[in-house]
């Protein structure tokens, strides 16, 4: 087990290189030219400051001296610094964001953890009690219905769903706001008698007794988690529902019930606790899932976070700010999966990793 | 004589005791008994039916899109929504279409009751007409949806194929590379690499077909591969190499068309996902040009406008509509065949 462990953490970093490589050979599809204005805020007039900036950058060198620089940092032949390197812990400029792309992510992830956070709570006890009905209730009035409604959430464009979301419950019935925080409370966390612990505000708020901000942070939360919930429950759903189905059609159901006992016992005692065991990796799934909601969630309901500043910065070809968010995602997937490759290996004890 | 010429008359088969073979329909007898199992399947579970009729429309919508909504006569390119004017402010369904009015189609004026073109479904930013193109974007969606459909999977099926079958540092170097790909958040990768491709090929629908490409063909390669590494160890194979077939012919006549089968039907069964994620694209500004026939691209309008959404509800409801639709039915009949293939659900009620 814990050699299995070791070598999946000694695949982490290869895998890494792998993916910072394969963006790198997509941005050299873009003529040096190009690649220059990504790294300047705005086009500079005289042809001698582009050509300053490919030298500076060395834009025209060959594709593994470009990755090199990038990955290990670069002496200036000027100052004599070294400047960059991912592995001293430079990620460079962004561009959109106006800042060291380390210190763009570390200020957004808080907004971006809280909405996760917040969301994981209704997407998994949702999808595993719809997924239990569902599986109980098999090929009857209820598993249909609850299967159009996952259906339904599943063929839902997140965005348009989204915005029908806002269209309803802010333009008509202003009731939850869009964005983080309202402007006064605003005003209330940025006072230095607020002590930020942790930087997400719902939980801040409670920490510092200040339940006005935990309600209003809150309420700007509601209508994200709803989005997310429901594009993300129907994978979770068909999971438990197919798990619960095989382990009600294995043996021992059959003796439980031979035995005479309730349905209930038999489902809740007998099946339900088994169903669970391959219900684990749809942390797996809800991780991915949550990666790609988070971008088009936030970018609706005008949420600061990081799946907002990755959208902006990709538009935008603020390819500094791109490596940086895709390498963060990259590593969030990858531990992700690692973690619930474990825990599944924990919890069910057929399972042997050599 | 010509009696004991003849075989020796086999015992018919209902007259063997214990052994009851069921009778074969035409059907089942042209498909075999695997496609015949799916499509029974999806033919007779109410939700599979649903969905085939709503793709079965939008195949008549797109088919019929020259006839429900005829192009201008004078515009060059049909997918490039007619606009009625330059103003911002999107207008409500009903308003009488004035500038670049198209031909009035014969249905026209029995269905709706009037002489002239109105916008029936309003129009966007722009006054680019939305009903317009909604019927034209049934083409777009069909189109991007079959062509990304049938790359990724001739991509996972090349790598797939030649990963299971050759093994060893071949095996390991192209798993790697599929792992590499799959360790990417797939929304973020794509719209990295179709903003990179939007100065290549300008704005349309190519960018974000391709970087959909490049992030969706992993799925397959590993199906595929674990289909044949199965497959491979059949007896048939073994067979067919005792006869001296080479290394391709196995792989082209005898272990490919056994694995493909499961994943040919699931993925024709995702052409509903890639149409919402190019969608979503064109939604988050790398996809199609301004005007372009295109769901995502119409909805997109709505950023503009999302303090008065109650006002302006068309931008996002009808296209909304059309690709929830279209999602719905595709995801309807992809959910029947995946419970009919799923082995552990075989047999089971229903």
């Amino acid at each position: 087990m814990t050699a299995y462990i070791v070598r999946r953490l000694l695949q982490l970093p290869i895998t890494m290189l792998g993916v910072t490589v394969l963006i790198f050979a997509m941005l050299q599809l873009l003529t040096p030219v190009e690649r220059s204005a990504l790294y300047v805020q705005s086009i500079p007039h005289n042809e001698g400051a582009i050509d300053a900036l490919i030298r500076k950058y060395g834009l025209d060198r060959p594709f593994y001296e470009q990755y090199w620089r990038w990955l290990v940092g670069h002496k200036d032949a000027v100052t004599g610094e070294i400047e960059g390197g991912v592995l001293r812990g430079d990620l460079g400029f962004s561009r959109t964001g106006r800042q060291m792309v380390k210190d763009l992510i570390a200020q957004r992830l808080p907004a971006t953890v809280e909405l996760a956070l917040w969301s994981a709570f209704p997407i998994i006890g949702g999808g595993i009690i719809l997924g239990v009905i569902a599986a109980i209730n098999h090929n009857r009035f209820l598993d249909q219905a609850i299967r159009v409604f996952a259906t339904l959430g599943w063929s839902f464009p997140t965005f348009v769903f989204g915005l029908l979301v806002l269209l309803i419950f802010y333009a008509k019935l202003q009731w939850f706001p869009p964005g983080r925080l309202s402007d006064q409370v605003n005003v209330i966390v940025m006072s230095p008698e607020f002590h930020r612990y942790t930087y997400m505000n719902t939980i801040d708020g409670l920490l510092n007794l200040r339940f006005d901000v935990f309600w209003d942070a809150l309420r700007h939360l509601i209508l994200p988690i709803i989005t997310l919930s429901y594009v993300i429950w129907a994978r979770i759903l068909r999971v438990t529902r197919s798990s619960m189905l095989e382990t009600l059609r294995q043996d021992y159901i059959t003796t439980a019930r031979s035995k005479g006992l309730t349905e209930r016992v038999v489902i809740y005692r007998h099946a339900f606790r088994n169903a669970l065991i391959p219900v684990v990796t749809i942390g797996g799934l809800m991780v991915v899932s949550l990666l790609n909601g988070v971008v088009v969630t936030e970018v609706i309901f005008n949420y600061p976070g990081m799946g907002s500043a990755a959208a902006r910065a990709a538009g935008s070809l603020d390819a500094l700010a791109v490596l940086g968010f895709v390498l963060f995602g990259g590593v969030v997937l990858i531990a992700a999966n690692l973690v619930v490759d474990v825990l599944y290996a924990f919890i069910d004890p057929r399972i042997r990793y050599t | 004589m010509e009696e004991s010429m003849a075989a020796p008359k086999t015992p018919h088969v209902e007259e063997t005791p214990g052994l009851y073979l069921r009778e074969l329909n035409w059907l089942e007898k042209l498909i075999g008994p695997e496609w015949y199992r799916l499509v029974r399947g999806v033919f007779t579970n109410p939700l599979s039916i649903t969905g085939l009729i709503i793709v079965l429309l939008f195949l008549l919508m797109a088919a019929f899109a020259p006839v429900l909504a005829p192009p201008l006569e004078i515009a060059g390119d049909p997918y490039l929504i007619p606009r009625d004017g330059f103003s911002p402010e999107p207008k409500p369904p009903g308003t009488v279409w004035r500038r670049e009015i198209p031909e009035l189609p014969s249905w026209y004026p029995k269905v709706i009751g009037k002489d002239h073109w109105i916008h029936l479904l309003g129009t966007a930013s722009g006054q680019f007409d939305i009903y317009y193109g909604i019927v034209w974007g049934t083409r777009t969606a069909l189109f991007v949806g079959v062509v990304i459909t049938a790359i990724t999977v001739v991509i996972g099926l090349i790598v797939g194929a030649v990963s299971a079958f050759y093994g060893g540092w071949l095996d390991d170097l192209l798993m790697r590379i599929t792992e590499i790909f799959q360790a990417f958040p797939f929304l973020l990768a794509a719209l990295t690499l179709s903003a990179i491709l939007v100065p290549l090929f300008g704005r349309g629908i190519w960018p974000a077909t391709i970087a959909l490409i490049t992030f969706g063909w992993m799925t397959y390669a590993r199906m595929l591969r674990g289909e044949i590494l199965s497959a491979k160890e059949r007896d048939y194979v073994l067979a067919a190499r005792v006869v001296g077939a080479n290394d391709t012919r196995v792989l082209v006549r005898h272990i490919v068309p056994n694995a493909i089968y499961p994943i040919l039907v699931l993925a024709s069964m995702r052409v509903g996902d890639y149409v919402l994620s190019f969608a979503t694209l064109s939604f988050l500004g790398v996809g199609t040009e301004i005007g372009y026939a295109d769901w995502g691209q119409i909805v997109s309008f709505a950023r503009d406008w999302i303090l008065s959404l109650d006002v302006h509800w068309y931008i996002i409801v009808f296209p909304g509509v059309a690709l929830l639709l279209f999602g719905l039915g595709w995801n309807l009949i992809g959910d029947a065949l995946r419970d009919i293939l799923d082995p552990r659900l075989r047999g089971s009620r229903g």
